[in-house]
């Protein structure tokens, strides 16, 4: 049992990285990565909100979206799936709104330094992509927050280990034409092989 | 196969919009690229550039979505509270996505199939948010539905640039037909597989974005 969650997590984290293998939260680790502080900032406010709406986002695809899902209430043949977009993504805008308030309440120096991506957590495709892909995979509820959180620390060790790097490669002379986003691609394409590697590791 | 969206751009009735029309269409293209110049919607054109096929089917489906919900949220723009208008902006987006999710899996279930759960990431693309808070929410209707059309090309174009590069040289074919003959394979040309996998997307991307602004003399100021 225990096994099995220490299995899937680390997967999340190194194998199956949800930003360095699929792609998802590109627009935010591409903008907030060029400070270390905002970096662990922004990547614990996402495993925040990630590890919160993966099982949120369970609950009511099981027993509200699913298909015969209402079967509690005596409706089960009705199929609301096609729901399901808009439930997670209103799930996902309330959490961001919820986290936003906390920290401006008690962070208030993570919560000026975030600024704009704060909200913008609310569109970032990591956390939508966490609920869709919790659904595709057919997650039971532990494996959902196990995900949810793992999930999460993956995308936090990767924003946080492109702006190590690119706090280093400021004093590095970049041709004119590859500053900025061009060099970080390279740089997140070479970490991504990097993190190839641990594919190889079987559990 | 052709996407169903990019038929308006060869249209020559185009020539009856203005100079400003016409720039708000083609603008995006180059020199104020989505991809690689807004740093918008990078997740989406990544990840499903593996095959030509799948990058024409999102890039319509983007161009749609921005389109159509450009329209709608400029048409709404003077009833939306400014303080709730985030949750509004996305759930007329998601609506259009639902559609679009809808017509995919009804008429092309393959395709949605793989596409998997990139369609729905539809939503949280910056693009479409993007066009909707910085266009839409100050133009009027028409202006925004030809932003949201030039954006999307804009955003299709990239994407399909990576994919015939990606497909050609990561599995040999193009469109699912094959295009590298036999006899090179027997000289000992073998597939890159690096390609295929998530590092060739990243890399070919980087090395687009580097093209494109040493050509338009675009500098980030870092």
């Amino acid at each position: 049992m225990i096994e099995q969650y220490v299995s899937l997590a680390v997967k999340q984290v190194f194998v199956e990285n949800i930003l360095l293998a699929y792609f998802l939260g590109m627009c935010s680790f591409l903008a907030c990565s060029k400070k270390v502080e905002t970096a662990v900032g922004l990547g614990a406010a996402v495993i925040f909100v990630l590890g919160i709406t993966t099982p949120v986002n369970w609950v009511i695809n099981e027993f509200l979206l699913k298909k015969g899902a209402l079967a509690w209430a005596g409706m089960g043949d009705i199929d609301l799936s096609f729901l399901q977009l808009v439930g997670f993504i209103a799930v996902i805008a309330a959490m961001t709104q919820l986290v936003e308030m906390i920290l401006d309440r008690y962070v208030p120096s993570l919560y000026n330094a975030l600024g704009i991506f704060l909200p913008l957590i609310a569109v970032n495709c990591a956390i939508l992509g966490g609920s869709l892909f919790m659904v595709e995979r057919e997650y039971d509820f532990g494996e959902s927050v196990v995900y949810g959180l793992s999930a999460g620390s993956g995308w936090a060790l990767a924003i946080v280990s492109m702006s190590a790097i690119r706090y280093r490669m400021r004093y590095s002379n970049v041709p004119n034409g590859l500053k900025g986003l061009g060099i970080t691609m390279l740089t997140t394409g070479l970490m991504a092989i990097a993190f190839m590697s641990f594919a190889g590791i079987s559990f | 196969m052709s996407s169903p969206a990019a038929v308006p751009t060869a249209n020559p009735g185009l020539q009856l919009l203005s100079a400003k029309r016409r720039k708000v269409v083609f603008d995006p293209f180059l020199d104020n690229n989505p991809v690689t110049v807004q740093v918008l919607g990078i997740c989406s054109s990544l990840a499903v550039t593996v095959q030509l096929e799948r990058a024409l089917v999102m890039a319509a489906g983007v161009t749609a979505v921005t389109a159509c919900s450009n329209v709608a949220i400029s048409l709404l723009r003077n009833y939306i509270p400014p303080s709730i208008r985030i949750i509004v902006q996305l759930s007329v987006i998601a609506s259009m996505v639902i559609v679009v999710d809808q017509l995919l899996q009804a008429y092309m279930y393959d395709v949605a199939k793989s596409l998997s759960v990139f369609v729905g990431l539809i939503i949280t693309n910056c693009i479409v948010m993007g066009r909707a808070e910085a266009y839409a929410m100050s133009n009027p209707p028409v202006d925004s539905f030809l932003d949201g059309l030039g954006n999307g090309l804009g955003y299709g174009s990239i994407l399909v640039t990576l994919a015939i590069v990606r497909e050609i040289f990561g599995s040999g074919t193009l469109l699912g037909f094959t295009v590298v003959p036999q006899a090179v394979y027997d000289l000992g040309y073998a597939n890159m597989g690096l390609m295929v996998l998530a590092p060739g997307a990243f890399i070919l991307l980087g090395l687009i974005i580097w093209a494109q602004r040493t050509w338009t003399g675009y500098t980030e100021t870092t």
